[in-house]
């Protein structure tokens, strides 16, 4: 079973991790203490491998600082559910093989609730239903199997939809 | 099937014909990293990729965001950027003072139009504004990118928007830049590219204005077709040139019509007209930054603030967008206007925009920026308020100490008629 953390609309890249606090500024290695550190402190605190986010429209819009999403990596989110998600912070997930689904029913999951994740069945159980998911293409599984898109580039030296 | 610009660039770069929606594979001309994201860029090539750069010609590094360094750590990290461009001959370095990435990367011709260009930074759909395909990316794809030569892109569509007439007196690009994000909304452009038409008569600095904004309604791309001075200060190639399908206008807008405009934070699309706005009064009023910092931009407010002293309370803190800017702003007086009515001035960079230094704002307080984001926190404090604006409402704002409409200066200053 995993958590429900759930978020608004537009969640910018500042919200997930301030610019202050990029690893640029602190050297700080453990980069996930600071996932959404001003935005929802207890997040970090409570957080564990395997939970998810289920938010509304454009997650993650703003800045491409790769460390918001790798902040996310390092607590071990198991996924993202969002309606939408902004185009840079879309790419720097899938590049760093955290799940992510659009969805539009996320507006009928609630914060603090237990979930499951099927990823194989595509899709999200909880204790008042099924939802579907919509399966992401081989270019995405790709990705996620080889567990980032660069193992996959230091391994097969091209990129995932190169002939 | 008729290519779009963008679907025209990315057939060019991929060698083949391709629609929105594709994915392919595509030459990079040139991947430009900053020194806050380029230390991972750099660990991620040697320590993951285990890779070196394949051509340092397509390189450039630039130290912009935290520049001069303002810590112990900013510090370590610029001197191992700095080393890593010796060991891998990247001779364009731009170091500290030399100016904001998206500025100097045009200023320097480092990219001509019809080009594939990557950025470190998510306002690289600056390069647009010459009719390059510049967008930005993360720390994984610029790293692979500088090793191999390559990216991967899937084809966009193409939000059209068209403009007619000419801007009023005290209305300019970042006007039309947020009117575009009230339109469509901060996530309108989301995947998809931005192609404005209509503006032939449209200076350098303002279409490196709108093109940077397209970034704030979720664009991977803002394109401005290579016309009236870029044309005649860049090279752009004639399979460029060659007709495209300008299609129709998703957005139709008539820049006559245009008023001053601001973005109400926290929210780019939340957007009012400066006049509705002046019961907020601001604490800091900071003009500079990739949007607008060139020298259009402080030109603009030097005329405005020229004889008139800042507002007591107001700290009006100018950062020009390139040391080229700060040069000529001084030899054309306009550096001396912005001082003697009381505005200071920051090294060249990207300043207080990103809240790490050279201005950070604390809890409760209100800042007229011409930057491009006002979400919580971006400036320093979550509990400090950012409002967006062009130079001319920056500058009326600093002279009234609230946010001010800055056309009833200028009518002040027409002739009286006999």
């Amino acid at each position: 079973m995993a958590r429900v953390w759930k978020f608004g609309s537009h969640v910018d890249t500042d919200q997930i991790v301030p610019g202050r606090y990029a690893p640029y500024m602190t050297s700080e290695a453990d980069l996930g203490r600071y996932a959404f550190i001003e935005a929802r402190p207890e997040f970090a605190q409570q957080v564990r491998a395997g939970d998810l986010i289920v938010a509304g429209k454009n997650f993650g819009c703003g800045s491409s600082r790769e460390y918001a999403p790798e902040a996310l990596k390092a607590v071990g989110l198991g996924a993202i559910i969002a309606q939408s998600f902004a185009r840079i912070f879309f790419r720097n997930a899938l590049n760093l093989g955290i799940p992510t689904f659009e969805a539009d029913w996320t507006d009928e999951i609630q914060d603090g609730e237990d979930a499951t994740l099927d990823v194989e069945g595509a899709r999200l159980i909880t204790a008042h239903g099924t939802y579907a998911l919509v399966p992401p293409p081989a270019f995405v599984r790709t990705i996620w199997r080889e567990g980032s898109i660069v193992d996959y580039f230091r391994r097969y030296k091209r990129f995932p939809n190169e002939p | 099937m008729p290519h779009t610009l963008a679907e025209k660039i990315l057939s060019h770069a991929a060698g083949r014909s391709v629609h929105a929606g594709e994915l392919v594979v595509a030459p990079v001309d040139m991947a430009m990293a900053v020194d806050s994201i380029a230390p991972s860029i750099i660990s991620i090539l040697r320590h993951k990729l285990e890779a070196r750069v394949r051509d340092p010609e397509r390189v450039a590094v630039f130290i912009d965001h935290v520049a001069p360094a303002a810590n112990v750590a900013t510090a370590d990290a610029q001197v191992a950027v700095r080393r890593f461009a010796a060991e891998e001959g990247i001779s364009r370095l731009y170091d500290v003072g030399r100016g904001v990435c998206h500025q100097v990367m045009i200023e320097e011709r480092l990219i001509q139009p019809g080009q594939i260009v990557l950025g470190s930074d998510s306002h690289s759909t600056s390069y647009g504004a010459i009719g390059a395909f510049g967008t930005g990316m993360g720390a994984s794809d610029i790293a692979m990118a500088w090793a191999s030569g390559y990216t991967w892109l899937r084809v966009p569509e193409t939000i059209r928007i068209r403009a007619r007439g000419r801007f009023r007196p005290g209305v300019g690009a970042k006007d039309l830049a947020l009117h575009v994000a009230r339109a469509i909304g901060s996530d309108g452009a989301r995947y998809a590219a931005v192609e404005y038409a209509g503006l032939d008569e449209l200076p350098l600095a303002d279409r490196q204005t709108l093109a940077c904004m397209t970034t704030e309604v979720g664009a991977k791309v803002g394109l401005i077709p290579p016309s009236g001075e870029v044309g005649r200060l860049f090279h752009a190639p004639d399979w460029l040139e060659e007709e495209w399908d300008s299609g129709q206008a998703d957005l139709e807008v008539d820049l006559d019509q245009l008023v001053p405009l601001v973005a109400v934070p926290p929210a780019v699309d939340s957007v009012v007209e400066a006049s509705a706005l002046a019961d907020v009064r601001v604490d800091v009023v900071f003009l500079g930054t990739c949007t607008n910092g060139r020298l259009k931009d402080l030109q603009t407010a030097a005329r405005l603030l020229e004889g008139r002293r800042i507002a007591r309370g107001v700290r009006m803190i100018v950062v020009p967008a390139s040391s080229q800017v700060l040069a000529q702003a001084v030899s054309d007086g306009t550096l001396a206007k912005l001082l003697s009515s009381g505005a200071t001035i920051g090294t060249p960079g990207c300043g207080p925009c990103i809240g790490r230094h050279m201005g950070v704002l604390g809890a409760g307080e209100v800042c007229v920026s011409t930057g491009n984001r006002n979400f919580r926190g971006r400036m320093g404090s979550p509990e400090a308020r950012i409002y967006l604006a062009s130079p001319a409402v920056a500058a009326a704002t600093a002279l009234a100490g609230h946010i001010a409409d800055p056309r009833p200066l200028l009518a002040q200053e027409e002739p009286a008629h006999g």
